[in-house]
This record gives C-alpha cells, sequence and structure tokens, in this order.
C-alpha cells in the first residue's frame, strides 16, 4: 500500500546551518509518530516543511499522492498550496488562535473560508468538533478569556473541523502549565485511538510511549533512530538516545 | 442677548457650510483610509517595488505641507489644462494627505498582531488576501480606532484650508458673513464653538464603537 504521507531527504539550512540534514520518513493513514530529540534538532522546523510553512532546500513530500514539494526536478510542478494546506492540520505550541473570534468563530472559518462551506453547515460541523474536545459551553467565549488547555482543545478543534488527512503537533503542551498539560493529551490520546493520523513533535514521553506507533529520534538534523516505542526504550538503544532519554524522563516524569 | 439674535440670525448660513466641512472632511477620510490602508499593508507585507512605492508615498505626504498640496491639485493642475472644482481638489489633496497619516496608524496596529495567527491561517490553507481581510483588517479596526480618532479629529480642522481654494466650507461662510456685518470677534467664535460641538459629538461615538468592538478579555484595560 502507499504509504499516506512520503517525505523524502530533507534538507534545510539556517544561516549557513544546516538543522535538516537528508530527513526521509513514511507514515501509513491513522499512524501516530512522535519526533522527539535534544533541542535545536530541527524538530519543529521539519514539521513546517510538510506542509512548507518553512522552505527546505531539497527534498520532496507526497501526501496522499499529491506533490507538495519537490525540489529534485529543475521546475516544481504547479502545486495548489492552500488546497494542500487545508488537507493538513496543524497544532501549535501557542495555540495561534485568532483572537477576535470566538470559539465557534476560530473552528469554522477555515470551513467558509477555505472549503467554502456554507455558514449553517459549517456551525453544524465545527459544533462536532467543539464538542469532542469537550468545550461545548464555551463556543461563544473568546480566547483571551479561555486557560491554555482549553485553547489548545480548540486549536486542536480548528484542525480537526477540516477533515485533515494528518495532524501536525508542534509541541501542543510546552507552553501549558503542568496541570493543564493533562486534558490536551486526553484528546490527543483519543484521537490517536480513533484512528487520525498524527506526526507529533512532544517532549511528553509518556504520551510517546504508549500512544505512538513509531518514534523518531532526531538529533543534529540526522534521524538517530526510528524505531516502536519498546524498541527506543529498551537497552539496545546507542548511548546518545539513552542519556537523552534519561534526561528528558527525570524532567517530565515519563516513569 | 444681542449676541444671541447674532447666532440666531447667522445660522442658517453657518450651518450650511458646516455641512460642507462635514461632508468633505466624510469623503476626504474615505478615500484616506482605502489608500492609507493599502500603503499600510504594502509597507507591512509586499516587498520590492510596491514597497518602495509605499515608502515614498508616505515620505512624500508626510514631508510636505498640505497647503502646497491642495495649491498644486487645484492651481498646478489646472495651469496643465486638468480643471477640478474646489470640492474635488480639497477631497483629493486633504484625503491623499490624509491617508499617509493614516497608513502609519495602520501599520502599527499591524505589526500589533501576533504573527502567530498569521501563521495559523495561512496553516488552514486560506492565503495571503483572505489572511488580510478574514484575520489582519478585523484586528487592525480594533486596534487603531483610538489613535485614528485623532486624525479624524485633525482632519475636520484641517478641511479648513479649503476655504483657500473658495470651497464654501464652514469658515468661509463665517469669513463671508462677518465681512458683511463686520462682527469679526463673535463670528469667528461662534464658528470654532460649530468645530468643538462635532469634534465632541464625532470623539463620543468613535469611543462607544472602540467599547462595542472591544472583544472580552483582550485590549487595553488599564492596571495603572
Amino acid at each position: 500500500m502507499e504509504p499516506l504521507l512520503k517525505v523524502e531527504n530533507i534538507e534545510k539550512t539556517y544561516d549557513g546551518k544546516k538543522v535538516l540534514n537528508g530527513i526521509s520518513f513514511e507514515m501509513e493513514k491513522g499512524n501516530t509518530k512522535v519526533i522527539i530529540g535534544p533541542s535545536g534538532t530541527g524538530k519543529s522546523t521539519l514539521l513546517r516543511c510538510v506542509n512548507r510553512l518553512s522552505e527546505p532546500e531539497m527534498g520532496k513530500v507526497i501526501l496522499d499522492g499529491q506533490v507538495v514539494l519537490d525540489k529534485t526536478v529543475e521546475k516544481e510542478p504547479r502545486i495548489d498550496l492552500n488546497a494542500i494546506r487545508s488537507q493538513v492540520g496543524m497544532v501549535f505550541q501557542n495555540f495561534n488562535l485568532f483572537t477576535h473570534l470566538s470559539v465557534l468563530g476560530n473552528v469554522t472559518l477555515g470551513l467558509t473560508q477555505v472549503k467554502g462551506m456554507k455558514r449553517k453547515d459549517a456551525v453544524e460541523r465545527a459544533m462536532i468538533e467543539i464538542d469532542r474536545v469537550g468545550l461545548a459551553d464555551k463556543k461563544d467565549a473568546y480566547p483571551a478569556l479561555l486557560s491554555g488547555g482549553q485553547q489548545q482543545r480548540v486549536s486542536i478543534a480548528r484542525a480537526l473541523a477540516m477533515d485533515p488527512k494528518v495532524i501536525l503537533f508542534d509541541e501542543p503542551t510546552s507552553a501549558l502549565d503542568p496541570e493543564l498539560i493533562g486534558e490536551v493529551l486526553q484528546v490527543m490520546i483519543k484521537l490517536a485511538k480513533e484512528g487520525m493520523t498524527m506526526l507529533c513533535v512532544t517532549h511528553e514521553i509518556g504520551f510517546a510511549r504508549s500512544v505512538a506507533d513509531e518514534i523518531i529520534f532526531l538529533d543534529e538534523g540526522k534521524v538517530l533512530a526510528h524505531e516502536p516505542p519498546e524498541q527506543l526504550f529498551s537497552n539496545n538503544s546507542s548511548a546518545r538516545i539513552r542519556t537523552f532519554l534519561k534526561k528528558i524522563s527525570e524532567l517530565y516524569g515519563g516513569e | 442677548m444681542e449676541f444671541i439674535q447674532l447666532f440666531i440670525d447667522s445660522l442658517p448660513r453657518l450651518l450650511q457650510g458646516l455641512g460642507n466641512t462635514i461632508v468633505l472632511t466624510a469623503l476626504a477620510v474615505a478615500l484616506g483610509i482605502i489608500v492609507g490602508l493599502a500603503v499600510a499593508l504594502a509597507k507591512a507585507y509586499a516587498k520590492g517595488p510596491l514597497r518602495i512605492l509605499a515608502s515614498a508615498y508616505s515620505a512624500l505626504f508626510r514631508g510636505t505641507p498640505l497647503l502646497t498640496q491642495l495649491f498644486i491639485v487645484y492651481f498646478g493642475l489646472s495651469s496643465i489644462g486638468i480643471v477640478l472644482s474646489p470640492f474635488t481638489a480639497a477631497i483629493l489633496a486633504i484625503g491623499l494627505n490624509s491617508a499617509a497619516f493614516q497608513a502609519e496608524y495602520f501599520l502599527g496596529s499591524i505589526l500589533a498582531i501576533q504573527p502567530g495567527q498569521i501563521t495559523g491561517a495561512i496553516a488552514l490553507g486560506m492565503g495571503r488576501l483572505k489572511t488580510i481581510r478574514c484575520i489582519v483588517i478585523p484586528q487592525v479596526i480594533r486596534l487603531v480606532i483610538p489613535s485614528w480618532s485623532n486624525e479624524l479629529i485633525c482632519l475636520l480642522k484641517y478641511s479648513s484650508l479649503a476655504y483657500l481654494i473658495q470651497f464654501p466650507e464652514l469658515l468661509f461662510q463665517t469669513r463671508l458673513m462677518a465681512s458683511k456685518n463686520f462682527r469679526m470677534f463673535e463670528m469667528f467664535i461662534i464658528a470654532g464653538v460649530l468645530y468643538l460641538s462635532v469634534v465632541l459629538i464625532v470623539s463620543h461615538f468613535l469611543r462607544k464603537l472602540e467599547k462595542r468592538l472591544r472583544i472580552p478579555g483582550l485590549g487595553t484595560e488599564s492596571t495603572f
């Protein structure tokens, strides 16, 4: 079977420094993959290359048979980037909600503006997702009056409403107070179990361990390991990985 | 008593002038919003020639006196065969001048929007134009009202410069009547009172608008 997402040989340079040095991986539909690794190793950049919020110099990205990025050819074919992006959900560290719109407004905007849905249908669709993240009673609230955890759940609902083929999570719990992390992780775990395809950059080792089908360990712009959690967390891993995992477990208490 | 009689007698004529002042200001402000917003967006987001053009526009219109611009548009253009009515010339000159100042207010507000929201909209697939229309402009309007109010008030007063190209606005009418009844002192005080009344009324409604558009939890609640 063709993989849903195919990322090939991504290379990206920032200020003369190669932050991504030939990254490749594939994702099957319904998979959850977690990208971990020391800070500054290009995890977020890699994620942003998938929907081209960052522009790599080299590489190729294919989503469900559609070319998202192709730097292997002299002249890239015409790509409707907005159409592609509407199929790729994204959840950001700082939520990035639209501050002038209510919860409902945030979730319906993409539906009416990008998908061209009628207002009534958009509201109906949005309410399903707002309910799914447990915020139906907050639908008229504005982001500034919500807690961080609630805001992040709204942003997940905003991504879900678009019926994405894959959702990219960019450190979704890193900006949250410790007591608010749980509610966001719960929603993510539920989504993973329901078969959503998810690519997550996170330091939540517990989440990675229990939910990820595979973990990609990124270090200095390279894939150091790409394997199921049982294997990564076993003692067969390289010293580099074990040191990192130990450090992060102490910090985040991943057992 | 005599002053009140004078006030009542001159009011119809002055109100006519005031009406012209208000129409002129409203149209010039509208022109200023459209051009000013375009200049601000170009300064914030455009690259290359468009950005340079926007900066040049700002520099030119902010760096020369409004009266000079008004005379160039009215007398200057007519000397090369483009004859505009005083009304049209005043709207053009005052509106284009105001655009340069409004652009600075708009630009400040555009830059105050958290960049993450733009990224969020682009990631949804909204593209640049929809992002500007649905995210940037609604937020700019809210952020800009307090400083922009100032520009509207200035414009209402600067519209009196149109007197110098024979547009029959408030000051023109006042001067005309005063030169007939020789009550210079009283007449110009009445004109001043009329300007002040309009400014106070406009300020009041802008404050109301600002409150009405305010987003719960966002904005300028003072903690000082």
